[in-house]
C-alpha cells in the first residue's frame, strides 16, 4: 500500500513509537555501567556490577539453570513443533484436526497463571519431583506452539508443486520431504528454536509454578530482587541478557530473512 | 492431487507425537484444575481433599466423588474480593486494549506507508522488543519511574513539578507497563493487514472524489478491521490474566484476577480456591479464545 506521500504525521508517529519502545532499554544499559551504588546518581563508567554478578554464586546457578532449561526445552519444542506444523500444513483433513490446532494456537494467548497452575497440578498428581525437568516440560509445551506457527506459516507459503514434482519423479513421501521440503523450511526451524529459547529465558510465571525448592531460574531470581527495589547488579544482569538476546536475534534474522516473511501471520513472530 | 494425498498420510503420522504431548500437558491438566476447584482445602500434601486413588477400588472412588462440591465457586461469587478483581481485570484489559489500538494504529499505518525497502527494517525494529525479555523491559521502567528516577529528575530540572511525583504503585504506571509490553502485539497484525491492502482501491476512492480523510474512514479503516480484531484479541486475552505487570507496577489496594489467583496459591496455599479462580477466568476467556482460534486458523491455512 506504499502509495501517496508519507505525511509528517506518519513519520512522527513512527519515530515516537520507536523511541517509546527503545529508550527505557537504552537507559537501563547505560546505568548498568554506572560506578555509583545509588542507582540514579551518575558516578562515572565502571564494570563493578558485572564483577559483582560473576561473584554471586546463587545468581550464576540461576543463570545456568535458565540456559540449560532454555536449550533443552527449545530443542524438544522445535522437534515437536515442526512435526505438528507438518501435520497441520500437509495432513489435509483428519479427525481431531480442530482440537489439535486449537490446542496449539490457544497457549499463544493463554494467561500464564492458568498454564502454570494447571501444569503444576498435573505434576503433583503424577507425583513428579519438581525441578529442572518439570520446568523444561512446561516450557516445551508453551514454546512448541510458537515453533508450530512459525514453521506452519512457512510451509503454507511454499510452492507445493515442487514436492509433487519430486513424487511424480519417483520419490517416496519421506525422500520428497527430506530433499525438497526440509531445505526450504530449515531457516524457519532455526528461527523457531531461537524464539523458543528466548521465550523460555524470559518466563517467570510458569517457572514459578512448576519449579521446586532450590532450583530457581534467572527470571525468578530477578523478579524476587526487583520486588525489593532497584539494584545496580540487576541492571548488569539484564544488560547481559539483552546482549545474549541481541546476538540470537542477529543470527536469526540472517538465518530466516525475517523481514520478508514475517508479515503473514496474525501473531508477531 | 494424488501426490498430495500420498503426502498427507505420513504428514498426519508426524502429528501423532505432538498431538499426544499437547493432550497430556495442555488438555489433561485442565481436568485437574477442574477437579481440584471442586475439592476442599486440607492441611496435607497435596493440600486438598479428596485425593483420588484408583488402587483403592470403586467404592472409595465414588465416596471421593461424593465429596466434590461447588463451595469454592459459591465463595467466588459471594466474596467481594473476587468479584472486584474480576471486574478490575476486565476494566484494565478493555482500557489497555483501547489505548493500544489508539497508539498502535498510527504506528502501523506509518509503517505501511513507508517505501518498500524501509518496511522490513521498521518491522524488525518493532519485533526486536518483543523478543527482548519482558521482565527486563518492565524493570527498565521501574528504573525510570522510581522516586529519584530519571523521569522525576527531568521534571524537577525543567521546573515542571516542584517535588518528586509518585509514579510507581499507581494505575498509570501499570497502564504504561501494559501498553509498553503489548505494543508489538498490536502493531504487527495491524501492519500485516494494512500493508497487504490493494493501493488501487484508494486510487479509485480519490478518483471518485473522496478526500484523503474520507478515503481513510470509508475505505482503509473498514478494510483493516480483521487486523484490528486480531491485534485486539492478541492483547485483550493475556492482559485479562496478567500477573507480573500489575504486581510490579500497580498499587496493592486493588488486585487483578491473576494476582488474586497467585495470592491464593502461593501465600494462602489454598489450591482449591486458586483452581476455582482459574476455571472462572477460563470461562470468561472462552469466547475471545474461540474467535482468536478462528482468526489464526484463517491466517495460517490460507483464507479458508
Amino acid at each position: 500500500m506504499a502509495v501517496g506521500r508519507i505525511t509528517r504525521f506518519n513519520m512522527t508517529s513512527l519515530a515516537l513509537g520507536l523511541a517509546f519502545l527503545y529508550l527505557p532499554i537504552v537507559i537501563l544499559i547505560i546505568y548498568s555501567f554506572n560506578a555509583s551504588r545509588l542507582v540514579n546518581v551518575w558516578g562515572g563508567w565502571s564494570l563493578r556490577w558485572y564483577h559483582e554478578f560473576f561473584g554471586d554464586r546463587a545468581m550464576l546457578d540461576a543463570a545456568w539453570m535458565s540456559l540449560s532449561v532454555g536449550a533443552v526445552s527449545a530443542t524438544l519444542a522445535t522437534l515437536l513443533g515442526t512435526l505438528a506444523a507438518i501435520g497441520l500444513a500437509r495432513g489435509e483433513r483428519f479427525r481431531g484436526r480442530a482440537l489439535f490446532s486449537g490446542m496449539l494456537y490457544s497457549p499463544l494467548v493463554m494467561p500464564e497463571v492458568i498454564s502454570g497452575l494447571s501444569l503444576l497440578l498435573l505434576f503433583v498428581a503424577l507425583n513428579a519431583e519438581r525441578g529442572f525437568w518439570t520446568v523444561t516440560i512446561a516450557h516445551t509445551t508453551l514454546t512448541m506452539c510458537f515453533v508450530t506457527v512459525v514453521v506452519q506459516s512457512r510451509l503454507t507459503s511454499l510452492d507445493r508443486s515442487l514436492e509433487e514434482a519430486a513424487m511424480d519423479l519417483g520419490c517416496d513421501p519421506l525422500r520428497a520431504f527430506l530433499l525438497v521440503t526440509l531445505p526450504q523450511i530449515v531457516t524457519a526451524i532455526v528461527a523457531g528454536w531461537m524464539l523458543a529459547f528466548i521465550l523460555s529465558l524470559d518466563d517467570v510465571v510458569i517457572a514459578s509454578f512448576t519449579t521446586g525448592p532450590g532450583s530457581a531460574t534467572l527470571p525468578i531470581r530477578i523478579y524476587s530482587e526487583v520486588r525489593l527495589g532497584v539494584k545496580p547488579e540487576i541492571n548488569a544482569i539484564c544488560t547481559l541478557v539483552i546482549g545474549l538476546i541481541a546476538v540470537i536475534i542477529v543470527i536469526a534474522s540472517f538465518a530466516s530473512k525475517l523481514s520478508s516473511t514475517r508479515g503473514e501471520s496474525a501473531a508477531p513472530f | 492431487m494424488s501426490a498430495r494425498r500420498i503426502f498427507a498420510r505420513p504428514a498426519r503420522l508426524a502429528a501423532v507425537a505432538p498431538y499426544l504431548w499437547m493432550v497430556l500437558f495442555f488438555l489433561v491438566p485442565f481436568g485437574f484444575v477442574l477437579k481440584i476447584s471442586l475439592s476442599q482445602t486440607a492441611i496435607a500434601q497435596p493440600p486438598y481433599t479428596p485425593v483420588f486413588d484408583v488402587t483403592e477400588g470403586r467404592q472409595a472412588l465414588t465416596a471421593a466423588l461424593a465429596q466434590l462440591s461447588f463451595d469454592n465457586f459459591k465463595l467466588l461469587v459471594s466474596d467481594d474480593l473476587y468479584i472486584l478483581s474480576y471486574l478490575r481485570s476486565l476494566t484494565v484489559a478493555v482500557t489497555s486494549t483501547l489505548i493500544l489500538l489508539l497508539i498502535g494504529y498510527p504506528i502501523a499505518y506509518g509503517m505501511a506507508r513507508l517505501p518498500q525497502r524501509w518496511q522490513g527494517i521498521a518491522m524488525m525494529l518493532v519485533i526486536v522488543p518483543f523478543w527482548t525479555s519482558f521482565l527486563i523491559r518492565i524493570y527498565a521502567w521501574i528504573n525510570i519511574l522510581q522516586h529519584d528516577g530519571l523521569l522525576n529528575q527531568i521534571l524537577l530540572t525543567l521546573h515542571i513539578v516542584s517535588a518528586p511525583v509518585v509514579w510507581l504503585s499507581t494505575d498509570s504506571a501499570m497502564y504504561l507497563g501494559i501498553v509498553y509490553s503489548y505494543l508489538p502485539f498490536m502493531i504487527l497484525p495491524l501492519y500485516a493487514t494494512l500493508s497487504r491492502m490493494d493501493a488501487s482501491v484508494l486510487e479509485a476512492a480519490s478518483d471518485l472524489g473522496a478526500s484523503p480523510r474520507q478515503a481513510f474512514w470509508l475505505v482503509t479503516f473498514p478494510l483493516s478491521l480483521p487486523g484490528v480484531a486480531a491485534g485486539a484479541l492478541l492483547c485483550f486475552i493475556p492482559i485479562v490474566g496478567e500477573f507480573v505487570i500489575p504486581d510490579l507496577l500497580a498499587g496493592s489496594n486493588s488486585l487483578m484476577i491473576g494476582q488474586t489467583l497467585w495470592l491464593e496459591f502461593f501465600t494462602n496455599k489454598d489450591w482449591p480456591v486458586a483452581s476455582a479462580a482459574a476455571v472462572a477466568l477460563l470461562l470468561l476467556l472462552v469466547p475471545p479464545l474461540v474467535l482468536y482460534d478462528r482468526l489464526q486458523r484463517r491466517q495460517l491455512e490460507g483464507g479458508r
